[in-house]
């Protein structure tokens, strides 16, 4: 009878019910309800998103998505922004735009993280796709501004058109004059990541004279302060908006032309650029100041009381990006003005100086935490901190979905009792029930992820380093925290038992990153052959991990679940470590007796006497752990 | 090595006791996991046999701050902003101008370059050939008809050597060598 009811419902129904279904979680679930529907939800589903593009294959996915017109895919793992990975590991694009070319002519929308994109990828986008609307480059690499008038030429429906924070070869401002003089629909452009000198000025201020649309528009250092009034005039419509160059000597006129641009805009919420920026230019952005949402002052290299002069203008603020020239005066003036703050970033001006160039310290949080019952997300880099600091913060920010700080000296102890900082980052994940995202720093020992795994069951990602003491710290993350889908870890002393004894737990998750860490090449052998879902990648510039003894620690690990099975355009410093390789353990060089060939030989011993994944079961079933 | 029972997990020492529990887990843990401040060397917490290490051609020696790779977690962009930020500041110099009583032309200078008085006047006589003569607080320059002077942010003339030097790299817009009765009223004893 029930049956029956399912079967009356046309295809098309259901497929207009589940257009209703946007998040990729519920659609999810709704092709699992049964056959049919996951038939129907299959052909009808237009945005995949892929957070790692080797965790499956472009035929696969076009397999079982005809219809795809919005894609996102993630490349290189996260600490690739700060130079552990090394140039050549991965991440091309170019075979998903080839396989899309052919399946997804109707395809709108591409937005990538992290991916290595070449003029060919660009052009291909140009060639192929006749209703290309959306173009999002997130810290990508590896094209130029060829590419990009390559796309400017063809795309007669672009709308969005974002660099943002990419490695682009900027051969110039001509780029910009390859939009027809009958383009009109570009809504958001972010071009703030080219370097060059040369700006095509003029066709950027006919560009946004005739795309009466244009919303977001954040300008590259080469175009001049004096020239955004001009371009300001030309679009009084903008919400968000990025200057260039902020600084010139000062000149009255251009100084009220600026002022009278910034007042027209009615509609902006969010400043940004700024570059060398000279404070008295900076009154003239005042009329914008009490709308404004989110401004973002990370590369304005002023003092604290001008910084302060300006926020305290904007009590509507709720995203903050500065420099640490705010120092903590500024931050307790920024905590009584702007009371509707989310988000803070705090970056370091002098990073590699061997002492602190400004006064902010832990109380600069602190204040903020204390007087912004909102705030939710945080990135503080300072050079001291304190569990009593921590546990403040804990106390009054039980709202905190992101937490990043980053203490300048790696294992600075609390500077008050001299002890690790456990206590502190405990109280965090223990009150803030919700927090997804969270980065350690500072001296810490095992205890620290005790509480992660007891209390952080929101956890997703964790970011680790120079942390820890024994492999306990690494089980107690891996078996306690519920939700985590990324942790990267360098520089701990995170060996081979974790790992081994908590591998099913990582077909649970994204992602696994351990640099620096002391995870053996034996247990990377064992581990990828055992577990065939899982890619086990090792990377090591210095040669191949088998010209030295098993029990030799790797230099860097990434290890990532995939259903497309290990990839084949690694770089020869990538070694994955295959499924069907006998596993033959290189005792050669190994101290007879040796702990780890002892461990080594235990797992193999006891392979023998039963399946792998039920001994992995039974390891997580006892009760010691 | 503990006694074999069934599939006891003590065999295979891959047990990770919780604190409190019995106390061979203990035991199993790496006791040669440094603690505190010192770099954890990979080797050390994988197995407390000396040798093991030797046999790794890895020899992960502890980095200075200096050459930790990715450290502190900044973007390159960042990075970049704030370097050319600093090396302009490292280039940019202090230039003025340079006025001698009966030379034909002006000179300039970059005041940045001196670390002190010595050292600026020793550039004046060598550039315009002249002894500048002795300096005192009181008495201004002695022993010579050149006295140099400044011309300040106020306007005003100045003896070079009268106040402490960041003031007056900070505040110097041009120099003048005055020369016979043009110095005599700064103070030079002819």
């Amino acid at each position: 009878m029930q049956k029956k009811v399912a079967c009356s419902f046309p295809d098309e129904v259901l497929e207009h019910v589940f257009s209703f279904i946007q998040s990729d979680k519920d659609r999810n679930a709704v092709s699992m309800v049964c056959k049919s529907w996951y038939e129907i939800e299959r052909w009808c589903r237009r945005k995949i998103f892929i957070g790692n593009c080797y965790a499956v294959s472009p035929r696969m996915v076009i397999r079982r998505f005809p219809k795809v017109r919005s894609i996102e895919l993630k490349g290189k793992p996260h600490f690739a922004d700060f130079n552990l990975v090394p140039d050549g590991w991965g991440g091309y694009v170019l075979p998903w735009i080839a396989e899309m070319a052919g399946a997804y002519p109707w395809l709108e929308e591409i937005r990538l993280k992290r991916m290595v994109v070449t003029d060919e990828c660009l052009e291909l986008i140009a060639k192929s796709f006749k209703n290309f609307k959306v173009l999002v480059l997130f810290s990508c690499e590896g094209f130029s501004t060829d590419g990009l008038a390559a796309i400017a030429a063809s795309c007669m429906n672009l709308r969005e058109l974002d660099l943002r924070d990419s490695d682009v070869d900027d051969l110039g401002g001509h780029w910009l004059s390859h939009f027809p003089e009958t383009y009109t629909s570009l809504v958001s452009l972010n071009s703030s990541c080219l370097g060059s000198d040369e700006v095509s000025l003029s066709a950027l201020e006919r560009l946004v004279g005739r795309c009466t649309n244009l919303r977001t528009l954040r300008l590259n250092r080469a175009v001049p302060l004096d020239k955004i009034a001009n371009i300001l005039g030309r679009a009084p419509q903008l919400v968000d908006f990025g200057t260039g160059t902020y600084g010139a000597d000062l000149q009255s006129d251009v100084f009220s032309s600026l002022a009278g641009a910034f007042s027209s805009c009615k509609e902006l919420r969010s400043l940004s650029g700024f570059w060398d920026v000279v404070p008295a230019y900076l009154p003239a952005i005042y009329p914008v100041c009490s709308r404004l949402t989110s401004l973002n002052l990370s590369y304005v290299t002023i003092q604290s009381p001008d910084l302060v002069k300006l926020l305290r203008h904007c009590p509507s603020l709720q995203r903050l990006l500065v420099l640490d020239y705010i120092e903590d005066s500024g931050l307790e003036a920024l905590s009584s003005s702007c009371k509707e703050l989310q988000e803070l970033r705090v970056f370091p001006s002098d990073p590699f100086g061997e002492e602190p160039n400004v006064s902010l310290t832990e109380q600069g949080l602190v204040s903020v935490c204390l007087a912004c019952p909102k705030l939710q997300s945080v990135l503080y880099f300072c050079r001291r901190m304190s569990n009593v600091a921590l546990v403040t913060i804990a106390q009054n920010c039980p709202n905190l979905t992101r937490f990043r700080l980053c203490i300048i000296e790696p294992r600075t102890a609390d500077f008050l009792t001299l002890e690790p900082l456990d206590v502190g980052f405990g109280a965090i994940v223990e009150h803030c029930k919700d927090l997804r995202r969270l980065s350690l720093s500072g001296l810490l020992t095992d205890r620290v992820f005790e509480y992660i795994g007891r209390y952080a069951k929101k956890l997703e990602m964790l970011s680790v380093a120079f942390a820890g003491e024994s492999d306990l710290g690494l089980h107690h993350v891996l078996s306690g925290c519920e939700s985590l889908r990324k942790l990267e870890i360098r520089d701990c002393p995170f060996g081979d038992k974790a790992l081994l004894a908590n591998a099913a737990k990582l077909e649970t998750m994204r992602s696994l990153w351990m640099s620096s860490c002391a995870v053996s090449f034996g247990a990377c052998k064992l581990l990828g052959q055992k577990m065939p879902r899982l890619n086990v990648e090792v990377i090591d510039e210095s040669g191949p991990p088998d010209s030295r003894p098993d029990s030799c620690p790797v230099d860097k690990l990434y290890i990532y679940r995939s259903v497309a099975g290990p990839r084949f355009d690694m770089p020869p410093f990538v070694w994955t470590m295959e499924e069907d390789s006998a596993l033959q353990l290189n005792t050669i060089g190994n101290p007879i007796g040796s702990e780890w060939e002892h461990n080594m030989k235990g797992i193999q011993g006891l392979r023998a006497q039963m399946p792998f994944v039920l001994y992995l079961a039974e390891l997580s079933n006892t009760s010691q752990w | 090595m503990a006694s074999e029972k069934d599939l006891n997990l003590e065999a295979t020492e891959l047990r990770l006791g919780l604190p409190g529990t019995s106390g061979e887990s203990a035991k199993n843990q790496t006791s040669a996991t440094p603690r505190g401040n010192k770099r954890a060397l990979p080797e050390e917490s994988m197995s407390s046999n000396a040798t093991a290490s030797k046999n790794c051609d890895q020899e992960i020696a502890p980095c200075t701050k200096a050459q930790v790779v990715g450290w502190p977690p900044i973007r390159s962009y960042r990075k970049n902003n704030l370097q050319s930020k600093k090396s302009e500041a490292e280039t940019s110099g202090i230039y003025v101008k340079v006025s001698m009583e009966g030379a034909p032309y002006l000179r300039k200078i970059d005041l940045k370059v001196f670390k002190g008085y010595p050292e600026l006047l020793k550039a004046l006589e060598d550039m315009f050939k002249f002894k500048a003569g002795e300096y005192s607080e009181r008495e201004g320059y002695n022993g010579s008809e050149f006295v140099p002077t400044y011309e300040d942010k106020d306007g005003d003339w100045m003896l070079v050597g009268d106040v402490p030097w960041e003031m007056f790299t900070n505040s110097c817009k041009k120099l003048r060598i005055m020369k016979g009765s043009e110095a005599r009223g700064l103070g030079c004893a002819v």
